[in-house]
Formats: C-alpha cells, structure tokens, sequence
C-alpha cells in the first residue's frame, strides 16, 4: 500500500497535537514552522486550561461548560463540535497529565481549578500562570520523542508561502522558504494541517508575539480558502501597555481574586494605596454583581473603554484602570500567579504584590479564521485543514478564557487522525502529480522575491506595518462605527497601493528578515480588509462586535457565519446559518441572572 | 557632535555584525531617539525602520531572533554590555552607553545577533528528556503528584532553552561537547515525575561519557545567569549524586 505523507505547517499546541496524532498512526509527518518549535506563541498562554471535571463538588458538567462556551461566545458558535470539545476537556487534561505537565497539584495530589471569566466554576487546571509554556513543553517533548524515533521531520525555519494546488485544485503540497538561505522550495504532500495560529501583528501591538501575523491564513484566502468570522477579534481586558507589545496580565489574576478599581474622583493623582476603600470604585463588581470581575473578555474591556472613555475616570486621567491583587497573601500569589507578576515586576518594575497594576485592553485572539467544517477541520480546499487559532470553529463571537488551550489541542487532535484518512483515501497521492505543478508554484514564488528584491520603491514597510497597526486598533477594536471602518478600508486599499512602492533595506540573499517580513506585510493587508469589511457589514452587535450604532443582536438578521471568499482576486462576503440545533439562543446579560 | 545639538535625548549602541557564517564580524554604532520603557528589541526596530548608522551611512536591518517579548519563548537571548540576556527584557535606562550587543558567542553565529542553538534541542534527544507515554489514547488519569515534587518540578519545567547558561560556562568550548546546565536540570525534572521516575536510568546513562556531566567544573555561572531563576547547581548536584549511585551500582552488579 501506498504510504501516504503529511505536512503540518505551524508547531505550536495545535500543530504539535495534530503531528503526536498523525505519528502514532504510523504516517510520517514534515513539520513546518518559523521558530523552534518550543518558541511558539502558545508559550504565551498564562491562566489555564478548561475542563469540567468536577473536582468541588460544585457539581460542574460537560454540558455546562459547553452551554457557557455557547453562551460567552453570543451564539454564534456551530454547537455540535464546540459540545465534542468540552466533552473531551477532561480526558486532554489526563493527557496533559501523563505527559508530565507540572499543574499545581492539591494536598490529595490531585490537579486543582481555579476560576476563570465566564463561569461560575472551577474549572480551570493551571500549572502556576504559565499553563501554555508548560503545555506546549509537554507536547514539543512528545514530537521531539517521535522525531528521535524517525517519525516527525522538523524544518524550523521555514516559512510557508502558498499551497501547491494541481489543476483540479486539490492541495498536492507546500511552497516554502528557508530563512537562512532563503531557497524557495515546494514539499509535495496528500494533506497539509495548518496550525498557524492567530494575526496579533495586524493590530501593529497585540499581546501576540512576533510570528503571529496570519500571513499563512491570508495566503491560503488568496489561493482560495475560505475564511470566516474575520471581524470577531478579542481584546483582553488586562494588558500592560507597551510600545513593542501589550503584555498579557492574564484573567487568572482576577480568578484568583484580582480586583478592577479606578478611584472615584477623576483625575485622582493621589497613591492607590492611600485612597480608602469608600473612595475607590469596584465598577465590575458593582455593575456585574453576579460574575464581579469574572465577566467575560468582551464585556470587562467594554467596561473599562466606558470608565476611561466616558467617565473620564482612567488613572491619572490616562488610558489605565488598576488590577489589584495586594489584599491577597503572598505566598498564595507566589504560588498561583509568580509567571505574570514577575512579568510585570520586569517590564514595569513596580511589585504588583505591593502597588496595584496598571491595565488597559490590548488586542489578544482571533475568533475568526479559516473557515472549517463542523466534522473534520476539513477547509474548502481538499487535501488542507486547519485547527488552532488559526481556525474559526470553537469561540463563536467571543472566545472564553482557558478555552483556546482546549479548543487547540481537541482541533489538532482531530485534524491529524483525519488528514490520515483523507490521504489513505485518495486515489492518486502526490507521488503522481505532475512536476510541473510543483515548478510553477516555485516560480510564481520565487518571482515575487525577486521582484521584492529588485524593485526601487519608497515606501519602508516597517512603517506601513506601522500605520496599518495603527487603524486597525483605532477603528477596527473595540467600538466600531461604520464611518470609521469605512475610512479604515479606504486607508488599507491605500497602504496596499503604497506597499507596491516598497523598498527592501536588505537585499541579501542570506537571512533576510527584511524579505520575509515584506511577504508578510503583504498578507496581513489582505486580511486587514477581511476583517474590516466583515465589521463593515455586521451590522448588529454580538460578542466582541459591539457597534454603538446598531447596540443589539439582532439575530434575525445576524445570526450567521461570515464566509470571505476571494473571487476575481477581491473579497467576496457571503453568509451562512449556524448550527443552533442543541442550545436555543437567548439574550446574553451578564449583568442579571441568566 | 551632532547629536548635542538635538534637544532629543539620544540612545547609543554599538552592535556587532556579521553577514553570514563564514564572515568577518564588523562593529556599526547606532544612535537613535530615546523614548520611555525602550527595551533593546525596540531600539533594533528603529533600526529596522531607519537602517542609518550614526555618522550617516546606510546600512541593513539587524538579523535577530525574537518571538514573544516577555521573556518567555527563549529566542532573544544575546550578550548586552558583556552579559548573556534577553533582549526584550533588558530596558534601554538601565543599561551603560554606548550599548554593546553581540550575538551569543558559545553558539554558531547565522548573521548578526541571531544564533545557532539546534546543539541544546539535540541535547534534549540525548538525554531522552520526554515522559515516554503509551499512547494518545484514553488511558484514564495520570500518577498523583504531591504539592511537594510539583513545587520542585514546576520552576525546572520553566526552562526556555536560552542558552545562557552555556554562554556563561567555562566548560563549553569549541573543544568540548558538554550539553551544559539546562539540560541536566530537564534530566533531574524527567526522574523526578512517578512515570519519568521508571526511566531514570536511561537519561543517567545519556549523561555519562564525553559532553555529559563529568565535564561540569562547578564554576556556578548558570544559575547567576539564567534568566528564569532555576535552581540550576542545585540540579547539577542532585543529577550528579544520582548518576554515581547509578554507576556503582552498575559496576557492584554489572
């Protein structure tokens, strides 16, 4: 029998659980990704993973975490794959465990759960605030096993640039480039898993790190997959401001008892420790007294916009609030939390065990991407799936926190058992694709480095990044007004043109980062466009789309899946219906008893 | 000077550059505009910006690697004014002008700052440092762990794989194989965990012989330099009773 082969394009949580997958079933995987794997972004991930196993005696179910997942996501989430997540949380955690993750452990040497936003339970497993390093630690040490044992080839330091498509369109492979030597190749492959994670960097500061700027995800749009839901972006409430990066002071400080306050007076410069209890203002406890500081992301950052914005109450008067966690114990912090606090102790240089933290929302996950289906993370394309941040299927409108570690590993889990199938399927595997297919793809490539290379332009992409960073986070965040998006697409249409104009400051064929940063730069305007046409269009709001102008959801009009597809080289937006079959939709208010 | 004459308060730095493997490395100062909370990752964005060095000439961005900026991913590590550091988290104030930074130098040099570390990931293959699982399969819950050994564990599991600690030991040179610091504390976390624990001998065995941990001379630099503060001599020692007690028993019953 024909042995079929395997590319998996991305190696963080997602991409490593999808190559442990395909691996076992004894298919060989080549395993692509720009960074060491261990340096992926899922290193990022702080407060926990999710999974109702129930271990108060709260009496916490599966199906309660599925109808909180549905809920906190405003009901846009197709329901029967999000309810197969939750129901297979608790065994990903017994996974996690038998890998040797460290998770903070009970007296009875049982994991324990914290709190996390969006639910009443404890539900989180957590090893101190760096759940996601030690996650992705555990899955890299199983890959770096199936690699020793020759089953899992790694090309770190590779980019990818495009799929190779035959002429009936089904994916026969990989284009590449080696960031060393920057030789642009194509691998050939029966299915591709891409596991390419979120688009911080179209945001310009995101608390994403550097390799996460949907460049693989806008590539693939642009060759014809689909992509959905581009418009549902989350915004974490807590981040410490930073002109490199919005780092990520995680939900779990609040899971632990983290307090958001601002004092009442405007423009009170006096030291958080001296204003008195009767002159702070708890304003997420006292509009959301059920949840308290555990609303979820969309609405906490909605809130803190309202105090900074509205009420003029930001510290100082400048675009902060405080995240207080001082009342809590030391030891308890050191314990639970050291990962983040020293983050802050580092980057800030005040101890937040002493002074209270200075946050403000900063743009954290795509809800939105490749568009999937509800069975397989099968794409629109045959022979590519996707799973991971990179795809839309699990958080709906808003995602809730300690569901992406979940939603990464179930999706990889799946895609890589049905890739297998997929390629043992196939009646002709790549072997017989014809070579020209892959040359052309490799010339149609390696064209546009030249051209890059040569042109003389004018324009520094670092600085259209810049600006398109810029827009994206003025108008495209949190509150959007269809007069501004459609300023912002006007604006991108011309960053596009002026991107035609660029000038590579580095015209090295060795290492060139300039280059490959330029391609990137490419594919992020692209899906800066997707994202801000689907806000143009959404006309409702719903989750983490919140449009003053239009301030319900109107699920008559909206309840729908954005479907981008990319038709005569424009973006096309279509809709279809979401799966609603096993929870009916209902109003989502936090701020009263559901 | 020119840059007296600007009222801007300004940001020197002198990087070591070299183009490629097998080149010759240069120095090329900088001087840029000095902003609030810069960390050294933002200075090399300005350059990447504006590659201009200070008397005016053009020049290319810096190559470097970096991914998460909060000190977590490992890529960013460099020498900053002679000490072994990620870039992200060193703050422009607190630094001496000019600023130096250099690539690593215990690591074979890709171009400019960006390094070469693929000796400490094979490392980690030699020392089999993974819990051998059966399978992804249903296999119900894993061993009970007490709060003691997660307690102990956990600050060994957060090690990025920076390589500081091999920058800072004298024992890793070019005519030593010596696998360095991080990777015998992954040994001591693999045999401290109850699976891990039945294959203890397999990661003991990895570590004798030449590159393993007889080469440690004590000098005790890692632990000052780890960025993550794992207890790193603590490791070497404990590995190091263990990987005796292992040989004697091996030579008493062997």
């Amino acid at each position: 029998m024909r042995q079929p082969k395997i590319i998996i394009v991305g190696g963080g949580l997602a991409g490593l659980m999808a190559s442990i997958r395909v691996a076992e079933a004894g298919v060989p995987v080549d395993l692509f990704s720009i960074v060491p794997v261990k340096r992926s972004h899922s290193v990022c991930a702080q407060g926990g993973i999710n999974a109702a196993k129930n271990q108060k005696g709260e009496g916490d179910t599966t199906d309660k975490h599925f109808d909180d997942s549905i809920y906190g996501g405003d009901f846009l989430a197709n329901q029967p794959l999000v309810k197969r997540m939750c129901e297979a949380a608790p065994g990903i955690i017994d996974l996690l465990d038998r890998m040797g993750v460290m998770f903070n452990r009970t007296p009875e040497g049982l994991l324990d759960y914290r709190r996390f936003g969006g639910t009443l339970y404890h539900r989180t497993a957590f090893a101190g605030a760096t759940t996601g390093q030690q996650l992705l630690y555990a899955l890299d040490e199983q890959v770096r096993r199936h690699e020793s044992e020759g089953r899992v080839r790694k090309y770190e330091g590779w980019t990818f640039l495009s799929a190779v498509l035959d002429d009936s369109g089904v994916c026969r492979g990989i284009c590449a480039m080696d960031l060393r030597s920057m030789e642009v190749r194509t691998f050939a492959a029966d299915a591709v898993i891409f596991c390419t994670g979120g688009n911080g960097a179209i945001f310009g500061r995101s608390t994403n790190s550097v390799v996460c700027t949907g460049s693989a995800q806008s590539a693939l749009f642009q060759q014809g997959v689909d992509y959905a839901n581009g418009e549902f972006i989350q915004v974490h409430p807590t981040a410490i401001p930073g002109e490199d990066k919005l780092r990520l002071m995680s939900e779990s400080a609040r899971g632990e008892g983290g307090r958001v306050w601002v004092p009442k007076k405007p423009g009170d410069t006096r030291a958080a420790k001296s204003i008195p209890e009767s002159e702070r203002f708890y304003f997420l406890e006292q509009w959301y007294p059920k949840y308290g500081n555990l609303v979820p992301r969309d609405i906490a950052t909605r809130a803190i916009h309202k105090i900074v914005f509205q009420e003029k109450l930001g510290l100082a008067g400048q675009q902060a609030v405080y995240l207080d966690l001082t009342h809590i114990p030391r030891e308890t912090l050191d314990r639970k939390l050291e990962g983040i606090l020293e983050i802050y102790e580092k980057f800030i240089g005040v101890d937040p065990r002493v002074e209270p933290m200075k946050v403000f929302p900063g743009m954290h996950y795509t809800m939105g991407g490749i568009w999937v289906d509800n069975e397989n993370q099968a794409t629109s394309v045959p022979g590519i799936y996707a799973a991971g941040e990179c795809e839309y299927q699990y958080h709906g409108a808003n995602r809730l926190g300690a569901n992406s570690l979940v939603s990464c590993i179930f999706g990889g889990g799946i895609a890589g058992p049905a890739a297998v199938k997929y390629a043992k399927n196939l009646e002709k595997g790549s072997e017989s694709t014809d070579a020209s297919v892959f040359e052309r793809e490799k010339k149609r490539q390696q064209a546009m480095n030249d051209a890059l290379i040569k042109q003389d332009g004018s324009e520094n992409p670092v600085t259209i990044w810049r600006e398109l960073g810029d827009l994206m986070t003025e108008h495209v965040t949190v509150t959007r007004y269809n007069k501004n998006l459609e300023i912002a697409d006007r604006k991108i249409q011309d960053l596009i043109a002026r991107f035609k104009k660029v000038n590579l400051s580095d015209r090295t064929q060795w290492s060139n980062q300039t280059l490959n940063f330029t391609r990137e730069l490419g594919n992020m305007l692209v899906l800066a466009r997707v994202i801000t046409l689907g806000a143009l269009a959404r006309n409702e709001s719903r989750g983490a789309h919140y449009k003053p102008d239009f301030p319900e959801r109107d699920d008559a009009n909206w309840l729908k899946t954005t479907r981008a597809k990319w038709v005569n080289n424009d973006i096309q937006l279509t809709y279809e219906p979401v799966d609603t079959s096993l929870i009916k939709p209902r109003p989502r208010r936090y701020d009263a008893a559901s | 000077m020119s840059d007296k004459k600007s009222d801007k308060k300004k940001v020197i730095l002198r990087i070591k550059r070299q183009a490629g493997p097998s080149d010759s490395a240069h120095w090329e100062e900088f001087s840029l505009d000095w902003r609030p909370s810069m960390n050294v990752i933002i200075a090399l964005r300005d350059i990447a910006e504006n590659p201009v060095t200070r008397d005016g000439k053009k020049t290319t961005p810096l190559s470097y690697d970096s991914n998460c900026l909060e000190e977590i991913c490992g890529s960013c590590a460099m020498l900053i004014n002679g000490k072994a550091r990620m870039a992200c988290s060193a703050l422009i104030d607190d630094l001496e002008q000019p600023i130096r930074i250099e690539p690593l130098s215990k690591f074979p040099v890709v171009r400019d700052l960006a390094v070469d570390r693929q000796f400490m990931f094979e490392s980690l293959k030699r020392v089999k440092a993974w819990i051998p699982i059966d399978g992804t399969y249903d296999l119900g819950e894993g061993p009970r762990v007490s709060p003691e050994i997660q307690e102990k564990g956990y600050p060994l599991s957060n090690c990025i794989t920076c390589g500081s600690c091999l920058e800072v030991c004298p024992q890793v040179n070019e005519h030593s194989k010596f696998v360095g610091a991080a990777i015998i504390s992954q040994v001591r976390l693999f045999n401290m965990h109850p699976t891990g624990a039945m294959h203890a001998n397999e990661r003991l065995e990895a570590l004798m012989g030449p590159g393993g941990i007889a080469d440690c001379a004590n000098a005790q630099n890692c632990v000052e330099a780890c960025p993550k503060g794992i207890p790193l001599t603590e490791s070497i020692a404990q590995v190091n009773r263990e990987a005796w007690k292992h040989a004697l028993l091996g030579w008493l019953w062997g």
